[in-house]
């Protein structure tokens, strides 16, 4: 009964999911068309692939990469809600994560869709009022946020998230994080360029931690 | 008025947010139901929100001043579109100037052609649009293989997906050690004070604190940062630190 249950919530995520992604496709698209019309000014198609050619085949790859990557992480529906809203690895999944944490849930159980869900859900309104709010106060907020002493904070924002994150997940199960965390500080040490593109390196870790789980699995040290 | 900035392109902004606004709502509404059926608890639930909105704050002020630093070029409507919106600052802004570039214009320089606004606005927003054709072909195969996965073998299935969190954990933490002495004191510090807050949760049982240990170690880390940034020598910081 808890199967069908279950299933049946399942399909309908999946089915509501396609739909609400494929208003997002139509959504995204109808802004640079109504652009076009509105302003009379349709661009070259030259220059448009152009400039796709110098972002498109590194992105259309990361894209697809973080699909396959964060979906287990992430459960159904906040995998539709998260790629819709954008900013997964700076803000949806550490959400994500903190908050099955903080409930005593696991990943990929029903109870943890239902958590991540509510975390995604919640993470994207929060940040769609802030853009929003920080728009109606452009002038006022500007010099402030601009300051030259904020500067470091928020470029330092990433360490002061994963850093705290880290510690949690690492603590519970430094066994499996050892090793892809010593072949990250390696491999940044020796190319420093990159971290402009970690998260095509994300999956490459996952990819480490899922082989040293797995050894350790079957060796019964986990 | 600057077509950059016209009402016509605020208001496609609110329309875009407001679908944002209304596919979360959907979402939220669905998952408090079925968590209700799972017999989750209401203060749970709260907690959640509560927490997930309390971290999101920061986040999203970064997010605010990515946009910011896109309107010289871009006016402020453009930018917060494409923030909204399968967005993210490491995304837009190298393919705004890989667009401008292609035209032979710089982004440092405002846009004045509407020609050029708009091809802008077509590479923005066909570079990152591939989750939105792949997840309605794969995601529910994928999520599939996950649950088979953990039907076969449970404990397994639960290792996997902790394997893959500590991938995805240890990339970011690789590239802030190995970023230079300023992201490792920030990224210590986020890690000295979420135990800290571990201590007041497990040792004095102050439970309210468990759901805001991770804005409060981002926060205090953060601020860290400013001390340690005013403190270290220069040669010791990241280049272009406070530009």
């Amino acid at each position: 009964m808890k199967d069908s249950v279950n299933k049946l919530y399942e399909e309908q995520v999946h089915l509501y999911g396609r739909i609400w992604m494929v208003g997002a496709l139509i959504v995204m698209i109808m802004v640079p068309v109504s652009m076009c019309v509105y302003f009379g000014a349709w661009p070259d198609p030259i220059a448009v692939l152009k400039g796709l050619l110098g972002v498109a085949p590194i992105y259309w790859t990361v894209c697809t990469i973080e699909v396959f990557t964060y979906a287990p992480m992430l459960g159904s529906g906040g995998t539709y809600l998260a790629f819709v809203t954008g900013n997964i690895t700076n803000l949806k999944a550490p959400a994500a994560i903190n908050s099955m944490e903080a409930a005593k849930v696991k990943p990929g159980s029903e109870e943890g869709e239902v958590i991540s869900t509510i975390a995604i859900a919640t993470t994207s309104i929060v940040t769609t009022l802030i853009l929003a709010l920080g728009v109606l106060l452009f002038s006022q907020l500007t010099p402030i946020l601009e300051s030259p002493t904020l500067k470091p904070a928020f470029k330092m924002i990433l360490p002061a998230l994963f850093g705290g994150l880290g510690v949690v997940y690492i603590a519970k199960n430094w066994k499996i994080a050892v090793a892809p965390l010593a072949f990250m500080i390696v491999l940044f040490l020796l190319v420093p360029s990159l971290a402009s593109s970690v998260s095509v390196l994300v999956p490459v870790g996952a990819l480490v931690a899922i082989g040293v789980a797995r050894i350790l699995y079957k060796k019964g040290k986990v | 008025m600057d077509f950059k900035n016209s009402q016509f392109m605020f208001l496609l902004g609110g329309i875009v947010g407001a679908f944002v606004i209304a596919q979360s709502l959907y979402f939220l509404i669905k998952a408090l139901k079925r968590g209700k059926a799972l017999g989750i608890t209401g203060s749970v639930v709260k907690k959640t929100i509560f927490s997930s909105a309390v971290f999101a704050i920061l986040p999203s002020i970064s997010i605010l001043i990515g946009l910011i630093g896109l309107t010289s070029a871009l006016g402020l409507p453009l930018p917060w579109i494409r923030l909204s919106v399968l967005g993210a600052v490491t995304y837009e802004l190298p393919a705004a100037t890989t667009a401008l570039n292609a035209l032979g214009q710089s982004i440092a320089d405002p846009i004045t052609d509407p020609a050029a606004f708009t091809a802008v606005a077509w590479v923005m927003t066909l570079g990152c649009i591939t989750p939105l054709i792949i997840i309605p072909l794969f995601l529910k195969k994928i999520q599939g293989g996950i649950h088979k996965l953990q039907k076969r073998d449970m404990k397994w299935g639960d290792l996997f997906i902790t394997a893959l969190f500590l991938g995805m954990i240890s990339a970011f933490l690789g590239m802030g050690i190995s970023d230079g002495l300023l992201s490792i004191l920030t990224l210590l510090t986020s890690a000295l004070l979420m135990g800290i807050c571990g201590i007041f949760v497990k040792v004095w049982k102050v439970k309210w604190l468990e759901n805001f240990a991770l804005p409060i170690s981002m926060l205090g880390a953060m601020a860290c940062s400013i001390l340690y940034a005013n403190i270290l020598p220069a040669n010791l910081l990241p280049a272009g630190l406070w530009s």
